[in-house]
């Protein structure tokens, strides 16, 4: 009797152990949160009959960690750019030809090649977008020129009123930009000259912090901030006077990717996720939902007006030539980049 | 008989210890061995090839010629943080003892719902509850306008973003951690404890620390504890509230395993933060063992 | 409120206004909190007008809501596991000194002193080369190990200042030693049981690191989801789910105080 139960109280951990059967109709999804319209997947669960599960990660860099301690169960995760290079040396990434997939004709040059997966092996683009800042032109008389200078070393009237991102990638490399050094340079006294620029900005900075960029601008708790341009343009609806700055030294063009991780249970549900992104109607969704730019063609029909119209989503032609793709740095590049942020945060 | 019992109480340890050795000391004991290894082109490690610089570089640093430099960014931060969690302990004392001493006043039925009171906020996430505390400590914000409405102008609070800020959250999301243990030391005490201390003649101060004090003390070393060493590990209030401008341990540890990708740098990171840990326990363990028997 | 002066406390001025100070500081963020849930605008921050539309949403959103029933599931059963065994371990540990104490004691809070995500990779590496299967089951099995301490140490000092003489009067007045523990040991130690599993749930429902990266496929809980905003901008959706939250709290002190009223 009493074995008897112990065997079926252990079965039963046994059987909840094993996680959630794998049956076909499944997809586990990782993404960040909010960033993929929960309607878009009832209406994939409609059309395939492909239940898709999502799971969320705070940052490309805890997603990598997780994969590399040996985590799998994923059939897709979103990368960056230079996560999806990380990922594709490292072998944790699944190949998977993108290019032999139905729609992938829909996708919109350039982003049918790119600089980590030129051939589209492992990747397909999602969104994408530029990480600039806004001011509120309320804030000041002036003009502001188009440039880093007007952050890092900011005019009277932004002292102690500017938001920077909390991100040791981002800030190091816009620094990088401003001064002209490569933002992977693993010279010990270029690095010292984005400190030295960043440690003269820090007396004027209210705060870092990439989280409520939007709520500290519309608060007016700040009056410029560092941001991702989606954020920039929830921005605009409170504050109509906010305008993105596309610097001329260069700005950060990231991209997010589909990636199959090494080890996907269910490989030939994620090519068909995927190829169904590549649909017009879908990635319009999904742009609009998260207010940055998809990579299909065609989509115009069915975007937000609002969203096209927005000079800092819908980027005008003539800023193409300041993008700079995301980089993969080195170790030794790494390091120094640490020490900068370890030192400005010290 | 004696073997007995000392099975017994074998029996009795035996679970949390195993479980604990087997979850946690083996994991760990792979995790030094990973603070020894070489780090990884791509993040992670080369398993199998050593390395000591993880620990090197917590107090050298290679300058410009290539020369090994004493460094102290590292060591600045340790300090930092050791001052604000024994900041915020204190804090918390202050404000726990007397709420666990009023709570073990009252009667058993509203006891019960004053301790649930206490954790019930905790229900709620983390990043949340420091969300609130932005909005109530930012200039314009509710302390604000209340004490401009009191008719106190302050011409702005400003205190968000500051260590202040990083206090007073802190503070609050380890009070409960304070006051259970002191109220669980306390909850035994007879009131009739202490009117026998004022019938003797004792006045409050006495009764305070010969009656009252004495019983709380394993209370209050067990919450001391419990405060103490997780705010050594705190990461969000310092960023959110104090406006990510100085960083914390566990900031500086989160970020070998993130966007630095040195796994042996922050497995080292974390030995060196348990060998200090370890070490001031001692040293306060020698000193209060001795304590005790010098008062009574 | 009537004046009891039997109870000492009238005696000490100073405890209960720093009580009523005490709980209106644990109180104030919480308020703002609700608030802002019935707040219209997409912007936490920002009061713009009332609305519960995003109790609607968040009652809609299907991935957060099994991120918080599985918050809930993980807590509670860690809390049950860890309090039970912190329990024993105290009972064992609060009779009279012996040799390898100080060692067992330093093993028992070891889970305290090691930064969350050095343990997190710790435990990830460990569970991947022993080759257990990620899941709800592996959160559970590493919140465990981090509740031990939290529900030890309040049992341990509720033990402390216990005296044992209680438990060998009632073994004298021949009750044998199971009797002794249910009636004797047992109720004089609820508070401090009471304190840890308390702690213990708080600690791992608000646990990040540790759930992420040691949960498989499906295993995401509340703080991972909400963390996971972080990128997006956080909504009053959030605020919404923690109003939620707090309900359920409710709920569930008022069911514990019903059973307590039954069985006095």
């Amino acid at each position: 009797m009493k074995i008897r139960s112990v065997l079926l109280g252990a079965s039963a951990l046994a059987m909840l152990s094993m996680g959630t059967a794998r049956a076909d109709g499944e997809l586990f999804f990782y993404n960040w949160s909010n960033y993929f319209p929960p309607e878009l997947f009832e209406k994939f669960e409609a059309e395939t009959g492909i239940k898709v599960t999502l799971d969320v990660y705070d940052s490309n860099e805890t997603m990598l960690a997780k994969l590399q301690a040996g985590a799998s169960g994923y059939d897709i995760a979103v990368a960056s750019d230079y996560m999806v290079d990380v990922m594709i040396k490292d072998g944790l990434a699944t190949e998977f030809d993108a290019k032999n997939l139905e729609n992938f004709g829909n996708v919109a040059k350039p982003h049918d090649t790119m600089e980590y997966d030129p051939d589209r092996k492992y990747s397909v683009t999602y969104l994408w977008g530029t990480t600039g800042f806004t001011y509120d032109a309320d804030a000041t008389d002036g003009e502001l020129e188009q440039s880093w200078k007007e952050f890092f070393e900011p005019r009277e009237e932004f002292h102690g009123k500017i938001g920077a991102l909390n991100d040791e990638v981002e800030m190091y490399n816009a620094a990088s930009y401003y001064i002209g050094v490569p933002k992977c340079t693993e010279d010990p006294a270029e690095a010292q000259k984005v400190l030295d620029v960043l440690q003269k900005q820090k007396p004027y900075i209210a705060v870092y912090s990439s989280e409520g960029t939007i709520d500290r601008m519309s608060a007016r708790e700040v009056t410029m901030h560092m941001q991702w341009n989606g954020a920039a343009h929830r921005t605009k609806e409170s504050i109509p006077n906010a305008v993105f700055v596309y610097p001329k030294e260069g700005l950060t063009y990231w991209s997010d990717h589909f990636v199959v991780p090494k080890g996907a249970p269910n490989l030939e549900n994620a090519k068909t996720f995927i190829n169904w992104m590549m649909m017009p109607e879908n990635a319009a969704a999904a742009s609009n939902y998260a207010g940055y730019m998809n990579a299909v063609k065609g989509t115009e029909d069915f975007m937000d007006p609002a969203l096209k119209a927005d000079p800092a989503v819908n980027m005008p032609e003539e800023y193409a030539g300041l993008l700079i793709p995301g980089q993969n740095c080195s170790a030794p590049a790494r390091d120094l980049r640490n020490r900068v942020w370890t030192k400005l945060k010290n | 008989m004696g073997n007995l019992i000392r099975s017994k109480r074998f029996w009795l340890i035996a679970p949390a210890v195993l479980y604990i050795g087997f979850f946690m000391a083996v994991p760990l004991g792979q995790m030094a061995y990973v603070s020894i290894l070489e780090r990884g082109d791509y993040g992670a490690v080369n398993w199998g090839v050593f390395s000591f610089d993880a620990y090197a570089s917590f107090l050298f640093e290679r300058d410009l010629m290539d020369n090994l430099m004493f460094n102290t960014d590292y060591l600045q931060i340790f300090a930092r943080s050791f001052g604000l969690s024994a900041m915020t302990m204190v804090f918390a004392l202050v404000l726990g003892f007397p709420t666990a001493f009023y709570i073990s006043m009252q009667p058993q039925a509203r006891r019960n719902f004053l301790i649930f009171l206490v954790t019930i906020p905790f229900w709620t996430n983390i990043l949340v509850r420091n969300y609130a505390w932005m909005l109530l400590l930012r200039n314009g914000g509710l302390i604000d306008n209340g004490l401009a409405w009191l008719g106190y102008e302050s011409g702005g609070l400003d205190i968000l973003y500051t260590p202040y800020a990083v206090s007073i959250g802190l503070t609050y999301t380890y009070l409960p951690f304070m006051v259970l243990p002191i109220y669980a030391s306390l909850e035994k005490l007879d009131h009739r404890l202490i009117e026998a201390a004022f019938d003797l003649g004792a006045d409050k101060w006495r009764a305070m620390t010969r009656v009252i004090l004495p019983l709380a003390a394993p209370g209050i070393a067990a919450g001391c504890i419990l405060v103490f060493i997780p705010c050594l590990g705190a990461y969000v209030t310092p960023e959110l509230l104090g406006g990510g401008k100085f960083m914390m341990i566990a900031n500086l540890i989160g970020s070998q395993f993130g966007a630095a990708r040195n796994w042996p740098f922050g497995a080292a990171l974390g030995f060196v933060l348990l060998a200090f840990v370890l070490l001031s326990m001692m040293i306060y363990a020698m000193k209060f063992k001795s304590l005790p028997e010098e008062k009574l | 409120m009537k004046i009891d002066t039997s109870n000492p406390l009238w005696r000490f001025r100073g405890i209960t206004p720093m009580a009523m100070f005490f709980f209106a500081y644990l109180y104030l963020p919480i308020l703002v909190l609700i608030v802002l849930s019935f707040n219209e605008n997409r912007l936490a921050t920002i009061w713009t007008g009332f609305s519960t539309d995003w109790y609607r949403v968040a009652l809609s959103n299907d991935d957060m809501l099994r991120a918080a029933k599985n918050s809930l599931v993980i807590a509670v059963s860690a809390t049950v596991i860890a309090t039970t065994a912190a329990t024993l371990a105290a009972l064992g540990m609060a009779r009279q000194r012996f040799r390898g104490e100080t060692g067992v004691a330093a093993m028992l809070v070891l889970p305290l002193l090691v930064p969350e995500i050095v343990t997190a990779i710790a435990t990830l590496l460990f569970f991947v080369a022993i080759g257990v299967q990620l899941g709800l089951i592996s959160v559970i099995a590493a919140h465990t190990v981090f509740c031990i301490p939290f529900a030890y140490l309040p049992i341990r000092a509720r033990l402390d200042g216990m005296d044992p003489a209680l438990a060998e009067a009632a073994n004298d007045l021949y009750a044998n030693e199971w009797q002794a523990f249910r009636r004797v040991t047992f109720p004089l130690l609820w508070p401090g049981i009471m304190s840890g599993a308390m702690l213990s749930f708080i600690i791992s429902l608000d646990d990040f690191v540790i759930s992420y990266f040691v949960g498989g496929a499906g295993a995401t809980t509340l703080p991972i989801y909400i963390f996971g905003m972080i990128r997006m901008g956080i909504t009053p959706e959030v605020n919404a789910v923690s109003a939620l939250m707090l309900i359920i709290s409710i709920v569930f002190v008022s069911i514990s105080f019903l059973i307590d009223r039954i069985r006095y």
